[in-house]
This record gives structure tokens, sequence and C-alpha cells, in this order.
């Protein structure tokens, strides 16, 4: 359960001069569900991202993710919360290259603390989540683009997070890889019961979730539910 | 936690070989100097030691000196036993039997024994075209219990000798070589001794082994050397008027403290020499010079290190350059990482380690090149090889700081990213 309540972001680049990237969003996602924020270029949901993925503080406005009021943290704790409660699914993949598949799902556990055995477990049985149980040693660079995004998948979902956000996560791929990828997300959310947070400029992957937001200008235009259509894919 | 950065960091440097040998090779480098010249200087030492104490370190040496003047400024105090003005003193003056005998009852228990030289001047032995030029020595027969004087056939000079004034003599084996090229035992055979204004004939009753190394070696051809020939040395004064000595050699008791021992002396001497107004009669001993070389040696080594140590210090610097360019090619990955859930602390341990890592295994291949240059110049200059374990573990830790020191600002660098620019950068 995430809630962002009168979320205003601004860059000073000179004392006259300020950029007000988002204003006053206030947004209420609940545990277990699809969302796609929609936008196009330049609209803010790349920082707006950025807060609900805590790497960003706002500034101005509430933010409480799972009961936790995060807006005013410090940046240890900012990774403490990314680390325990946010999977991030990056457009780019994102894989750290000099590291194999199964430590590449590790490594948001091996930075919560938890013990080798334990780690490798659960890597193991995440990547075979994804289908990707015949490639754990490959290196990232001998994996294919799709390949890489379903390792980032298992890997986003290490920590049991509250939320799983993923930014334009077939950007890269093309459109069979692209269908693939978004069916995963489908499967997460409903074997694994994820909330997922889906950002993209992609109206047609944007129309495979439960509920679409619209951002322009900084701004929430549109918060329309999208459950029938949801409901009729879901059962395709 | 820290065995996992290990790994990570070894494997990271695994991906760059090249670059990690030469970042290691300024750490390589002052290591191996600094542990080198530590061993050489070690080496050097010893042997100064070891040279010194063949000239007998349990030795004291009493010696009549002028007494310093009581108003006498600018005038710096003479090294003892060494007479310096031009002032001789007459044979009162000396130091007698008597006087060595009363010595010698009062210090009974903690002597062995006192070795009386007198030099007899240069002369050369001579049969037909044959020749050997020698120094003679008087030496009484405590003579060889202070001084190391290795026999290889025959005897050293005895009691019975000296109380006959005898012409014997003990003679080095290059004498042998060139006066006897038959080689004969020549134990029993008699010399000619050709000295400026006399020739006397010596039977030899010893031959020792010529020391190439040692107090008396001659830098003369075999053919030329001067070697020295150990005579009684009554036989030595038989012809000279003057039977007093100016100095003898105490040779203690093994178990005795030497320096205390110089004191005790010097106090009995400074009674017998009260009355003379213008000598007494002063003890020193040989490890107030051993003491004075090994401090030398001991300050010149640690200067020439020091040095050494220096061009570690610039291996430390290329250690950080190399860190801070891996820092910026890694931003993406400590984007990731950041956005994983790394803290700051996670990063900077992560950098900190790979640092620690470059410096250690530069610090280990510098010990073994520097124990091995060390041998190797012990070799070229002829003495024992002498590592210092203490720095070999002394210089391991210090290659670790370096690693600690010059790894400390990437990390902290690498660790203060913004993991949004981080994420972003190409």
């Amino acid at each position: 359960m995430l809630e962002l309540r009168g979320i205003f972001k601004r860059y000073f680049i000179s004392e006259p001069n300020e950029l007000e990237v988002l204003r006053n969003i206030s947004l209420i996602i609940k545990k277990g569900e699809f969302v796609a924020i929609v936008g196009q270029s330049g609209s803010g949901k790349s920082t707006l991202m950025n807060i609900i993925g805590a790497l960003d503080r706002p500034t101005e406005g509430l933010y409480i993710l799972d009961g936790t009021p995060i807006a005013e943290m410090t940046d240890n704790e900012l990774s403490e919360i990314r680390n325990k409660k946010v999977g991030f699914v990056f457009q780019t993949f994102n894989l750290v290259a000099k590291i194999n598949a199964l430590s590449n799902v590790e490594l948001p556990m091996f930075y919560k603390g938890i013990p080798k055995r334990e780690r490798r477990e659960r890597a193991k049985y995440l990547l075979s989540l994804v289908g990707m149980q015949d490639r754990m040693t490959h290196m990232p660079n001998e994996l294919s683009g799709g390949q890489k995004q379903r390792v980032a998948i298992a890997r986003a979902l290490a920590n049991e997070p509250s939320i799983i956000l993923a930014d334009e996560p077939t950007g890269n791929l093309d459109t069979e890889t692209g269908k693939m990828v978004m069916d995963l997300f489908m499967k997460i959310h409903r074997e694994e019961k994820r909330t997922i947070v889906l950002i993209t400029h992609n109206d047609e992957l944007a129309k495979k979730t439960q509920r679409i937001v619209t951002l322009r200008d900084g701004r929430i235009v549109g918060d329309e539910s999208n459950i029938a259509a949801f409901e009729r894919g879901a059962t395709v | 936690m820290i065995w996992e950065n290990i790994t990570l960091a070894a494997s990271s440097l695994k991906t760059n070989k090249t670059r990690a040998l030469l970042t290691m090779l300024g750490i390589i480098i002052g290591i191996a100097s600094v542990i080198a010249i530590v061993s050489i200087g070690n080496a050097l030492e010893s042997s100064v030691s070891t040279d010194l104490a063949a000239l007998g370190t349990a030795n004291i040496t009493i010696a009549v000196q002028e007494r310093e003047k009581e108003n006498a400024t600018g005038r710096l105090r003479p090294p003892t036993g060494v007479i310096i003005t031009g002032k001789t003193p007459t044979s009162s003056d000396l130091i007698t039997e008597t006087m060595i005998s009363d010595f010698k009852a009062r210090f009974a228990d903690v002597i062995q024994g006192i070795s009386i030289s007198y030099s007899g001047g240069s002369a050369t032995a001579r049969d037909m075209e044959l020749y050997a030029n020698v120094s003679i020595l008087g030496i009484n027969k405590d003579y060889a219990t202070a001084n190391t004087i290795t026999l290889l056939s025959g005897r050293i000079i005895s009691q019975q000798d000296i109380d006959g004034f005898v012409n014997v003599a003990v003679v080095s084996d290059k004498l042998v070589e060139n006066m006897f090229p038959l080689g004969t035992d020549t134990v029993g055979k008699t010399i000619k001794i050709y000295k400026p204004n006399s020739i006397d004939i010596y039977t030899i009753i010893g031959v020792y082994e010529y020391a190439q190394d040692g107090p008396f070696a001659s830098t003369a051809s075999d053919r030329d050397m001067q070697t020295v020939m150990y005579i009684p040395v009554s036989t030595a004064k038989k012809d000279v008027l003057e039977k007093n000595f100016t100095s003898f050699t105490v040779v203690a008791n093994a178990d005795e403290d030497i320096t205390q021992l110089t004191d005790s002396f010097q106090s009995y001497f400074d009674g017998v020499y009260a009355g003379n107004r213008d000598w007494k009669a002063s003890a020193s001993n040989l490890t107030l010079i051993l003491d004075t070389v090994t401090s030398t040696l001991n300050t010149i080594t640690l200067a020439v290190a020091v040095i050494a140590a220096i061009s570690l210090i610039v291996g430390g610097i290329g250690v950080m350059n190399i860190m801070l360019v891996s820092v910026t090619e890694r931003t993406r990955e400590i984007g990731i990482r950041k956005a994983l859930g790394a803290k700051t602390f996670h990063i900077q341990l992560q950098f900190l380690i790979e640092a620690v890592i470059v410096t250690v295994i530069g610090g280990i291949i510098g010990i073994v090149l520097g124990l091995a240059l060390g041998v190797l110049a012990s070799l070229i200059l002829g003495v024992a090889a002498s590592a210092s374990i203490p720095m070999i573990f002394l210089s391991f830790l210090f290659s670790m700081a370096i690693g600690l020191f010059f790894g400390l600002y990437p990390a902290s660098k690498a660790a203060k990213l913004d993991p949004i620019e981080a994420l972003r950068y190409e």
C-alpha cells in the first residue's frame, strides 16, 4: 500500500528560475494492484518513479510506503527502503556486468544480509520462476535482451518487495520479446500477488494493466480503471 | 560479508589484469626496495659485528696515555690507547712487568689471560733467491687467547720459549709457500731473517693460516706480501733497552660484563698512576667501537629505507589514481548497486577492499622480490643474507595501510554518488 499526498518536485536552476517537474501529485495504490503510469516524455513520470522508488525525495508533500513515511529519510535509510520494499525493473536491464545471473539475483539479498545458502536457494527458485533455470551461471553479456530482463525481474522479486517498479521494461525489446516480458509481469501479479507499477509511454502496454494513471506537465490528468479489459486479457 | 567483498574485488581485478599489475608495480618496487635495503643493511651489520668480534670484544686494552691538562680547552679528548702529542713517555711512565703481575693477581678470578705484544719491525726472510717479507711481533703465551691464530701445524709460543729468550717463530702459510716451494714439512726447519742491522736464525715451531680478511691483511701480491711472524716477546725485546710496555690486552672470562670490568680496571690503574702528573693508563674495549659502528650502520639503513618508503607513497598515489578511474568507469554499476539497496558503507567497503587487495598483493610480491634482491646483493657483497621478520611483517601491514589510505578517497567518492545520476551514466 502506497500513498502520495500533495507531492511537488522542483529543481532550482538559478534563483528566479525554478523548474516544477511534479505539481501536487496525490495518488493511492492499493496492495496487489497492477497500475500503469503513462505520459509523454517530459511529463514527469521518471521523476515520479524516482520518488515512488525511494531514489529521490519530494520537495514538498507526503509519501507513505507500507505505513512508513519516507519523504524525509537519510540516504542510507532510503537505501534500506529500496532494498526491502522496492523491486526495480529498468528499460536498460541494469544487470551488474561482471557477475553471473545467479549472483545478480542474489545482490539485493546480499545487501539485506541474508546468509549465502539461503540467498542461493531463493535466487535459484526465482530464476526458475522466470524460466531462466538453464542459464543461471551465464554472464549478462551471454544473455539476450529478453533473458536479461527476465533475470532483472527475478532480481526485483528477491526481497519480496511491497512494489515492483518497472520503468519501460519492454522499451529495449522487440515486440514478441516485449509481449513475453509483459506476460511474465501478469504471471507474477497473478501468482505472486505483487503490487506492480508500470511506467510507460506505450498505451498498448498500459491497456494490459488494471488501472491507468495519466501524467501531463507534472500533473495527474487521468486515473481510470481498466479492470474490465484487464479481466478479459487475463482470461484469454 | 568481508569475504564476499574480497572474492568480488578479486573477480573485478581479474577482469583487468594488466591494469591491476601496473597499479601494483609502484607498491612492488617500493616494498622490494625497503626489504632489500633492510636485509642488506642487516647483513652488513652482522658481518661488521662478526669481524669486530673476531678482533676480540672480550678484550680490554690498557694503554698508557697522556693526561689531559686541567685547563686545556678546545682540544678533543684523544681516543683511549692513542698517544697523539709529541711527548714520549719515559720508561718510568710505562707499564712494568711488576704492574702487570700485580694487576693479574688482583683480578685473577675474572681474567683469562693477559696478552702482551711488542713489534719487532719489518724484516725479510731470505734463502738464496727465495724471500718473504715479514713483520715481527713479539708475543707472550696469552696472546693467542686474545687473538685468533689458526694453527695449521706445530705449536704456538710457550712460556719456556719466552723464559729462554730462544729464537723460535710461528710463520704464515704464505711465508711457507714462498720460502719452501717444495712443500716439505717446515716445522723444525730454520729461516734466516735479515733486519737492517742484523741477521738472525729462527727455528719454525708452528705455521698458521693467513687470514685474507683478518686484521693484518696485506694488499700486496702473494709474492711480496708481508705477513706476521710471531716470536717470543722476550726475544723481540732482547736488543732493546726498554723493557716496559705501552699497552697490554686483558682477555676477560667469557661470562664477565666487559663494560663493568673496563670501569674497574680503569679505577685500579687510576690508583696505580695516581702519583704520575703527566701520564695515566686507560682501559678501553671494542664493544664501544662495535656499538658505534652498529648504530651508524642502523642509521644509514633507516635513512635509505625511508627514502625507499617514499616511493611507496608514490605507488599509493598510483593506486588512488587508478581507483578513481575505476570509480568513474563503474558509475553505472554503483548506481545499480545503490538502487538495489547498497548503503554508503557497502560501496565504500567494496572499493576499499579492492584497493587493499591491490596493495597487499603488490606488497607480497614486493616482499618476495626484495628478499631475492637481498640474497643476490649479499652474494655479490660476500656477506650472509639476513632477512628481518619484523620488517617483513611491517611491510605487509604498511602495504595494507597504503591501500586503506589511498583507497579511502576513491571509495568515499564512489559511495557519495547519487543513484539517479549514476543510473543515467553511460
